[in-house]
């Protein structure tokens, strides 16, 4: 059994006097694809955060491939340099898409090749047109973003992240902002990244999706892991959990 | 009337040369100055931002007349000594930074904290993330003011007649006490600080519009 590409131990995150992680572990292994589901304030996007350092932390550890994220082995904090480095491992696909409004398509993608991972040009071009097609917006490179439907926007969030060939993708409630009809394009997308082995972790409110498409789901509440399992097992078991049950409840009536 | 603008146009262009030099010395002078310190007021340490903001907010509570004596009469007391037209070049500069320094801070904070943390994402550091994702948005929202703010410079370089600097100003007023026509020069001077700004207009509003598809 080899080790799990993402080990999180006893993290801990408040912010002022909330605790929002309150000693979480997890650890997500390669190629495997977790899901967190939790009522909103849980702090599944905190988690997430703390994983590329987004966000600082102020107790325990996450690793990739073993590596501190964030800090040294003293837990100080590390160099800007050493830092970038770190990220560049990990891609982040936002809810709000975060687009570079000043670049193209594919300039957006370029960038990272270009600047993190030293591509030429050329290089950095071809990679990007390779990802744009693969989610299906090889016509769209030279667009800007603003040019682009939301979902259009998602899916060259999604090419700007995995053409860094990232160890894990993290992905933060992706079609939270999208219309209804444009978020299936954007979850088709992410179905067939996790078809070819490309680890994730997912916070989402797409439960039916959570259930289809990952081999973990992990429940979050009040800053804790309140239940975690395969999608079957763990709806299955949903009565046992009455905080787990109460959440799902609210999708049964429309998703189930 | 004409005869008198005829007149005196040779005697103006002396002044207006100077009236530019002065321009663009504070123009140039302080749009670096306001980059470096507005940066500094955004991402600095604390002492250093705290500086920056006291040094903005002291210069922008300040009248500029009340500035240029200041630096001409004040300073060669604590050692500085000026001839006029650099103490004038200096009040006006530390003016124009002050504005410049607001202009910086405004323009970059208005770009969202998504933006920075997108280019976190994808593992560029703190100045590629300025170079290639911040400043570039930022500029958008920076040149408008700045373009506004440098036709104001134009215009307060007129300020420097009062230390005896001949700039276009002076120059209208020497020519006056000359000839005794008031009326013409000051159309013919009011026409060229005309010209010159409405020219600036114009080419900040073409420039607005080729950045206007960069909209965020």
């Amino acid at each position: 059994m080899h080790e799990p590409l993402l080990t999180i131990r006893d993290l801990k995150k408040s912010f002022g006097r909330t605790e929002v992680l309150k000693s979480i572990d997890l650890d997500v292994g390669r190629g495997e694809v977790v899901a967190v589901i939790g009522p909103s304030g849980s702090g599944k996007t905190t988690l997430l955060r703390c994983i590329n350092f987004l966000e600082t932390y102020d107790g325990g550890s996450v690793r990739i491939d073993g590596a501190e994220v964030g800090y040294t082995e003293g837990r100080k904090r590390r160099g800007e340099r050493a830092l970038a480095r770190m990220r560049a491992e990990t891609g982040m696909v936002f809810q709000s898409f975060n687009l570079f409004p000043h670049l193209t398509a594919a300039q957006n993608v370029m960038l990272g090749l270009t600047k993190v991972r030293r591509k030429t040009k050329a290089e950095a071009r071809e990679i990007a047109g390779h990802w744009l097609g693969r989610v299906g917006l090889g016509h769209k490179a030279e667009a800007l973003p603003s040019e682009l439907s939301g979902g259009q926007q998602q899916r060259v969030g999604i090419a700007r992240a995995v053409a860094m060939e990232p160890k894990i993708l993290l992905l933060d409630e992706i079609t939270s902002a999208l219309d209804p009809e444009l978020v299936g394009e954007v979850l088709e997308v992410v179905r067939g990244l996790a078809a070819e082995g490309m680890t994730m972790l997912m916070v989402t409110h797409e439960i039916a999706f959570a259930r289809d498409a990952s081999s973990r789901i992990v429940f979050m509440a009040d800053g804790t892991i309140a239940a975690e399992g395969p999608p079957v097992e763990l709806i299955a078991s949903a009565e046992a959990n009455p905080r787990l049950f109460s959440f799902l409840a609210r999708f049964r009536a429309s998703h189930f | 009337m004409l005869d008198a603008m005829i007149y005196a146009l040779p005697f103006l262009m002396e002044g207006l040369w100077i009236t530019v030099l002065v321009s663009l010395l504070t123009v140039s002078i302080s749009l670096v100055a306001g980059l470096v310190l507005g940066c500094a007021l955004i991402y600095g340490p604390l002492p250093l931002r705290l500086f920056t903001r006291l040094f903005s907010d002291t210069i922008r509570g300040i009248p500029i007349l009340v500035l240029i004596f200041f630096v001409y009469y004040g300073f060669p007391a604590i050692g500085v000594d000026f001839d006029s037209f650099w103490a004038a070049v200096t009040a006006l500069t530390l003016f124009k930074t002050a504005q410049v320094i607001e202009y910086v801070r405004g323009a970059v904070e208005s770009i969202p904290r998504g933006q920075s943390e997108a280019g976190m994402a994808i593992g560029l550091t703190f100045s590629e993330r300025l170079t290639s994702v911040i400043f570039p948005q930022a500029l958008r929202r920076f040149l408008p003011p700045w373009i506004n703010g440098v036709t104001d410079a134009v215009k307060g370089s007129a300020l420097v007649s009062l230390l005896g600097v001949t700039d276009l100003m002076h120059a209208i007023n020497q020519v006056i006490g000359r000839t005794y026509e008031a009326m013409p020069l000051y159309v013919l001077g009011a026409f060229i600080y005309f010209v010159i700004n409405f020219s600036l207009s114009t080419l900040s509003r073409r420039l607005e519009r080729r950045l206007s598809h960069v909209q965020a």
